[in-house]
């Protein structure tokens, strides 16, 4: 670990990885506070193995995986979205479809692909490591999306969020504005495959907000608060896993969950000392 | 008080797919009454709710609000709903959750504007809420998590004002504040007031409506043990009350 500051100054790519690492946390603090509220982590979880599908899909037809896990995350959102205004009693049922179906897509598209056979792994779990120059600046653009939509849209989640059938008579459309943020959580999961893979991504999704909301209770604090332990969890796993040579998404992911549990005891003995009377 | 009715459902039938939830249900709400409506658990007050409110079509009959189709009437409504139904522990400030009555009024992009604020001031002193303005939800009690529902309810500036079981889970002093202030509100803006509970509702009400299926219209004066037996089923205590 003690080499690891030497080693980001002299190695590009390191310098790279936490650049996305900052990058990614931007998008995961402000829709992941989002997720925490709206309790749609499985519904996350679904876009995020679905798109696993349209990664395999490009690498067939040879172009950019990320561009076809952006296309596929979209669509994998909408018809989620969809599928849970429409038939919400199969909410679970349909989602946990979509979430099979999205990675079986994925995996004979993959297996059907000419040349050298692809690291499948690196999909899955992510690849930090790996992250080019373009992909930074792709990274960059879609923050740039995901803030200004949460600027412009920030009481009309908050209403869709706190009370959908109040914001739908107040005359917001909530459909759309429910597929909206759906979109916003496709495109961060696209940020965060990156960093840890689309297995892991659900929890990088949560545990910064779900952390922060122990202690903090607004909105945006936790949005600002979850931004910032993003950024702790993905350079702090970073440097973590340079030593030993671990995964470095698998690291990053364990250093979000012993934070976070670290935190929920915390907060548990706060609770607990606080309901002591002071006075026997 | 007008000619035409605040809300108008002529021969309104209604079902979920199963057995009739409303079954030729007609009844008029004039400019400035307080209505009561009250009935049985399951005898279609929601729904009755829901399809004043646009939320539901009726499979027969018509419903206008504001002489309008109910979904286009929306903006002039006021609605509270049930305060059991909200997560407690979610991140929000009273001030936050009262604003959110500015909705469909203010801006459509970013945040709020002065005007927004003074009125959502207004409804929160109106409401005996203005010093908990900072608090977060899960720190209020009952009552004051139901008088932050109005004052949302009141800062879209609604002409009708529908609540749906404001008394329920609510201490006995709360409750006489709470219909107290309806009675101030009534002044200025029609109120409809859903509630299980027959006997508060009656001292404050100008009429009462009775859904169990079907509905029957009281004056509040001639409510008789009778009356109430046949909707209920059993006697109720009834409260000796004169106007």
């Amino acid at each position: 670990m003690s080499a690891f500051p030497a080693a980001l100054l002299s190695q590009p790519f390191l310098q790279h990885a936490l650049l996305a690492g900052i990058l990614a946390s931007i998008g995961c603090g402000l829709i992941g506070s989002y997720v925490y509220v709206k309790r749609i982590t499985f519904l996350a979880g679904g876009v995020a193995h679905a798109v696993l599908g349209g990664m395999g899909v490009a690498y067939f037809l040879g172009s950019a995986p990320l561009g076809g896990a952006l296309v596929a995350a979209l669509i994998a959102a909408l018809l989620i979205g969809w599928v849970t205004l429409r038939w919400q009693q199969y909410e679970d049922t349909l989602i946990g479809a979509l979430w099979a179906v999205g990675m079986a897509i994925g995996v004979v598209f993959i297996s059907r692909t000419p040349g050298y056979n692809i690291d499948l792994m690196s999909f899955l779990f992510g690849n930090i490591l790996m992250v080019s120059g373009s992909q930074l600046w792709m990274m960059a653009a879609v923050d740039v999306v995901i803030a200004l939509v949460v600027g412009v849209f920030y009481k009309q989640f908050l209403a869709v969020c706190f009370d959908q059938e109040f914001a739908r008579l107040r005359g917001v459309p909530v459909d759309f504005f429910y597929l909206l943020l759906l979109c916003m959580v496709a495109l961060t999961v696209v940020l965060l495959i990156q960093i840890v893979g689309l297995i892991l991504v659900i929890a990088l999704l949560t545990l910064p907000a779900a952390t922060a909301a122990l202690f903090l209770d607004s909105l945006l604090g936790i949005m600002a608060a979850a931004t910032v332990l993003g950024m702790v969890f993905t350079g702090g796993g970073l440097a973590l896993s340079y030593g030993p040579d671990l995964p470095t998404g698998a690291t990053i992911i364990l250093l979000a969950a012993a934070v976070y549990f670290v935190a929920m005891g915390g907060w548990a003995i706060r609770r607990r000392l606080r309901r002591q009377p002071s006075v026997p | 008080m007008s000619a035409e009715p605040v809300v108008r459902l002529a021969d309104v039938s209604f079902s979920y797919g199963g057995p009739l939830a409303l079954e030729h249900v007609s009844l008029e709400i004039a400019e400035r009454e307080f209505l009561g409506l009250v009935g049985p658990n399951g005898g279609g007050k929601s729904t009755l709710l829901k399809i004043v409110l646009g939320l539901l079509e009726p499979d027969a009959g018509r419903v206008t609000v504001f002489g309008r189709p109910p979904a286009q009437a929306r903006g002039q409504i006021g609605y509270v709903p049930q305060y059991t139904a909200f997560a407690r522990d979610f991140p929000m400030s009273v001030e936050e959750v009262v604003l959110l009555g500015r909705l469909g009024r203010t801006r459509l992009w970013g945040g709020y504007r002065r005007q927004d604020r003074a009125l959502a001031r207004r409804a929160m002193e109106e409401t005996n809420i203005a010093d908990l303005a900072r608090r977060r939800l899960n720190t209020l009690s009952g009552g004051q998590f139901q008088r932050m529902l109005i004052a949302r309810a009141l800062t879209s500036e609604p002409r009708l004002l529908i609540l749906d079981e404001p008394t329920a889970n609510i201490d006995l002093r709360a409750e006489q504040n709470i219909f107290d202030l309806f009675r101030r509100l009534n002044e200025r803006m029609t109120v409809l007031v859903v509630s299980h509970d027959i006997g508060f509702i009656t001292q404050y009400v100008s009429r009462v409506a009775c859904l169990n299926r079907t509905l029957v219209c009281h004056p509040t004066a001639a409510l008789s043990g009778d009356i109430i037996k046949d909707l209920y089923g059993t006697p109720v205590r009834m409260i000796e009350h004169t106007h």
